[in-house]
């Protein structure tokens, strides 16, 4: 099994003053969107809405899918810490949907049972499943953001979901290389 | 028998010949690309974010998909967009999904599902050849996916 060969920096890292989060320029213009889109005279469509309710839908199920990772007792030490990270980012994703959701005048779609996802926990045997298992889920997230950036009816929602698309890739490519798998595999996701 | 009669008669022969064969060339310029189902299940790997066989996700399970008309499974949340296509007679075969794969919001304009497409037509074929198999309604249940 590969290391991982990256460093990953504390949490507290990412952290601005006070512990407070800090948002890129695009998840602020988000959380702004609705005032700054009135004033626009531009407001988001309930259609932008379902979209960003069915991408919080796939986080709320990222979160539980690595939760389920987490607790399988199979991955070593390193692997666990960014397995946990990336649950972490995936739940700043969910919050950030939600918000926006919220914001929008919307009702965030909710986590389902962590039972009711059905993840095949069967086949997880070893560390290399639960990698494998991991990969599989962070490609299917890159497709579905990648078919929901052009969907959106607002360019600030379009710019986020993008952002969002550019983690989930490099989670993708973290644990194609923790597999000992080419971390750019392609020119191009799909 | 007069030639002119007779030619006559060949040349309406030849033409009714060739009658035939212009649609039997649009049938099979039409024809659906024979698919592999073993590929289409590694295909349908990325499907597994949202979707899978038996169990419903962030998308609709497909167990009995073909025939199903669209935006029917009960306890789904569809998009309004699909509901509709549903309530307009659009049913799920080989063609049509075929054409909704190939661009979902084109087929469906305001459907929630967050997939831009499949361009490649063998692929497509893969994967629907698959799904013809994996999601027949069968009295045993189907395995976990992979």
């Amino acid at each position: 099994m590969a290391r991982l060969g990256l460093i990953i920096p504390e949490r507290r890292a990412f952290l601005g003053k006070a512990g407070t989060l800090t948002l890129s320029a695009a998840a602020v213009a988000l959380l702004s969107g609705n005032e700054a889109l009135a004033a626009q005279g531009k407001t988001a469509t309930s259609h932008d809405i379902e979209i960003l309710n069915t991408a919080l839908g796939a986080e709320h199920q990222a979160i539980a899918a690595y939760q389920v990772g987490a607790e399988s007792g199979l991955l070593t030490k390193p692997v666990l810490g960014v397995a946990v990270k990336f649950q972490s980012d995936h739940k700043e994703h969910a919050d950030l949907l939600s918000k926006t959701v919220k914001k929008l005048g919307g009702k965030p779609a909710m986590a389902m049972k962590p039972a009711d996802y059905k993840f095949p926990t069967d086949q997880l045997k070893s560390e290399k499943d639960v990698l494998r298992f991991a990969a599989g889920l962070e490609k299917g997230a890159i497709s579905a953001y990648l078919g929901a950036v052009p969907l959106f009816g607002n360019k600030d929602l379009a710019k986020a979901a993008a952002s969002i698309l550019g983690n989930e890739s490099m989670h993708w490519a973290l644990l194609l290389q923790a597999l000992g798998e080419p971390a750019d595999p392609v020119a191009f996701v799909s | 028998m007069p030639t002119h009669v007779l030619a006559r008669m060949l040349v309406s022969g030849a033409l009714t010949v060739l009658a035939g064969a212009v649609p039997l060339a649009a049938a099979a310029a039409d024809a659906p690309v024979a698919g592999d189902p073993v590929h289409g299940k590694a295909v349908y790997a990325m499907c597994m974010y949202c979707h899978g066989i038996d169990v419903t996700r962030v998308g609709p399970m497909h167990r009995g998909l073909f025939g199903r008309t669209a935006g029917t499974l009960p306890g789904y949340a569809y998009s309004a967009a699909m509901k509709k296509a549903g309530a307009k007679g659009l049913v799920w075969n080989a063609k049509t999904l075929d054409a909704y794969l190939t661009n979902p919001q084109k087929v469906v304009p305001g459907t929630k599902m967050l997939f831009g497409g499949i361009a490649d037509a063998k692929t497509r074929a893969d994967l629907i050849a698959y799904l013809a198999e994996a999601t027949a309604v069968t009295p045993k249940a189907e395995a976990a996916p992979q």
